[in-house]
């Protein structure tokens, strides 16, 4: 028996990476029925690429060699896949649990009582906005009632504490309390996630994040209220004080990576770029070659240079932020979080002299094979609270 | 995700029997391993090879004081003992 003499600390050990994802996100489909203005996957259109059912099971088999433990299934809309039901179960049975990201729109009260019968399935129905008016500017008309009727059918189904996704946006953040409040009214769980300037939010993002007061508000928020579930997203706010829940760092190409629809593999959901590509689970060695030779992620997992942020005294707490949110801002991968806490981002913000634009996208297009404007309304007021 | 956080800790004795709760899986990692507990789905590190061959052969044991004795040195003893009690605290391990 050898003494574990002051091991690494756990943070460090996942910034050179583990033998299997600890975060995998596998989007099944482009496909989208809805066509939400900060999409992070410009789903829409159905890629005809997409892998086969023989070939999705493939990777399923290959996740319940390396014990991956548990995929989190998006897109697209996954439950638009002919062979969704199918590859869960297939999936749970192999000892991969899912969970599932939906709009809900697909979850009537017999597809309800279905995932209600199953184990190791978990639901997060998205919404953003505690109202259909706060909601709808961002997912979509109707797509508001759409989320609470797929909920309505989960609880009467009896599934149990699913979860209401919520990507936090200016409009939505003096909505927290409510939300809160209607996630509790099904007994379900709520969880925030960070809006990206990824997809169609290179278009939306200047537009929707929240300002620098409310990135400060929902650190306080966040703060009295561990239970909330963040998916680690909002690590740069921790250069406000004590560290949130969570690990607290860029997880990409470490413990997180992206399965797309066709089988690419990136270094995590918010960059599908081929900047960020690694590989292909339908090459030699499917993805567990990708995962434990791909050049990219081996990169990744070498000591990364904080640049710019090496003399900020907080580089220690969010490890100068998100890698993605900076990439698509056009800002310098070693430099500061576009939503520096500091104010550091807004400056490198009005310095740069370009941004880059999604190059990859599944977004529904016109005759003319242009991509098709999402209608992106403007709001002139406030939103209206509820019982006001 | 949650590092072992310890909540009650109190109904760990260590002269009952354990085992390793049917519901987790250990994934082997540098560091010791990654335990995924499929019913509350939470994610869990144990963070020594130490600690993963102990939790992983608490079964074959009478009792925890048991198998501490056979694979823990005497100076580390109440480390280990306090990681078992936020293991079962967390469900990974379970009384038999």
């Amino acid at each position: 028996m050898r003494a574990d003499a002051a091991p690494l600390p756990l943070k460090d050990r996942f910034s050179r990476g583990l033998d299997a994802p600890i975060c995998l996100t596998w989007e099944l489909t482009y496909a989208c029925n809805l066509a939400c203005v900060h999409c992070l996957s410009s789903s829409g259109r159905r890629d005809p690429g997409e892998l086969s059912p023989l070939e999705a099971r493939t990777v399923v088999d290959d996740l319940a060699a390396m014990q991956g433990f548990y995929v989190n299934i998006g897109g697209g809309e996954p439950m638009l896949r002919p062979d969704f039901f199918d590859l869960v179960g297939y999936a749970v049975d192999r000892g991969v649990g899912v969970k599932f990201s939906t709009n809900g729109t697909r979850i009537t009260p017999a597809r309800a009582r279905r995932l209600a019968a199953m184990e190791y399935l978990d639901v997060q129905v998205s919404i953003d906005g505690a109202t259909a008016a706060t909601n709808d500017a961002v997912r979509g008309d109707g797509s508001f009632a759409a989320a609470r009727r797929a909920m309505d059918n989960l609880a009467a189904a009896g599934f149990g504490a699913f979860k209401v996704s919520v990507v936090v946006t200016r409009h939505n953040v003096p909505e927290l309390d409510a939300l809160a409040a209607l996630a509790d009214s099904y007994g379900a769980q709520l969880r925030l996630t960070r809006l990206r300037p990824s997809g169609r939010g290179v278009d939306s993002w200047d537009e929707l994040h929240p300002t620098a007061a409310q990135q400060r508000a929902l650190y306080h928020w966040l703060s009295e209220r561990p239970g909330i579930l963040t998916g680690d997203s909002f690590f740069h706010l921790s250069a406000l004080g004590e560290p949130l829940e969570g690990l607290n760092l860029c997880g990409a190409g470490r413990v997180v990576c992206l399965i797309d629809p066709v089988g690419d593999v990136y270094a995590c959901p918010f960059v599908i770029d081929r900047q960020f590509l690694a590989g292909n689970v339908r090459d030699g060695g499917g993805f567990p070659a990708v995962w434990r030779t791909s050049a990219l992620f081996s990169s990744l997992r070498q000591p990364q240079s904080a640049g710019a942020c090496a003399s900020c005294g907080s580089f220690d707490a969010c490890r100068g932020g998100c890698m993605a949110a900076k990439f698509f801002t056009g800002l310098p991968l070693d430099g500061p979080d576009p939503e520096c806490v500091h104010g550091h981002g807004e400056a490198a913000l009005a310095a740069r002299h370009e941004r880059p634009h999604a190059a990859l996208g599944h977004s529904r297009v016109g005759r003319d094979g242009a991509a098709l404007p999402v209608p992106m309304p403007v709001r002139l007021r406030a939103p209206v609270r509820s019982g006001a | 995700m949650s590092v072992t956080d310890a909540r009650s800790a109190a109904a760990f004795a260590t002269d009952r029997a354990w085992r390793l709760n049917p519901q987790v899986a250990l994934r082997d990692e540098s560091f010791g391993a990654l335990a995924y507990h499929y019913g509350n789905r939470r994610l869990v590190f144990l963070k020594s090879r130490t600690l993963v061959a102990l939790v992983s052969s608490l079964a074959e044991y009478p009792s925890a004081d048991d198998a501490l004795v056979a694979h823990v040195r005497d100076g580390e003893r109440r480390v280990y003992e306090r990681a078992l009690a936020r293991l079962a605290a967390a469900e990974v391990i379970d009384a038999r």
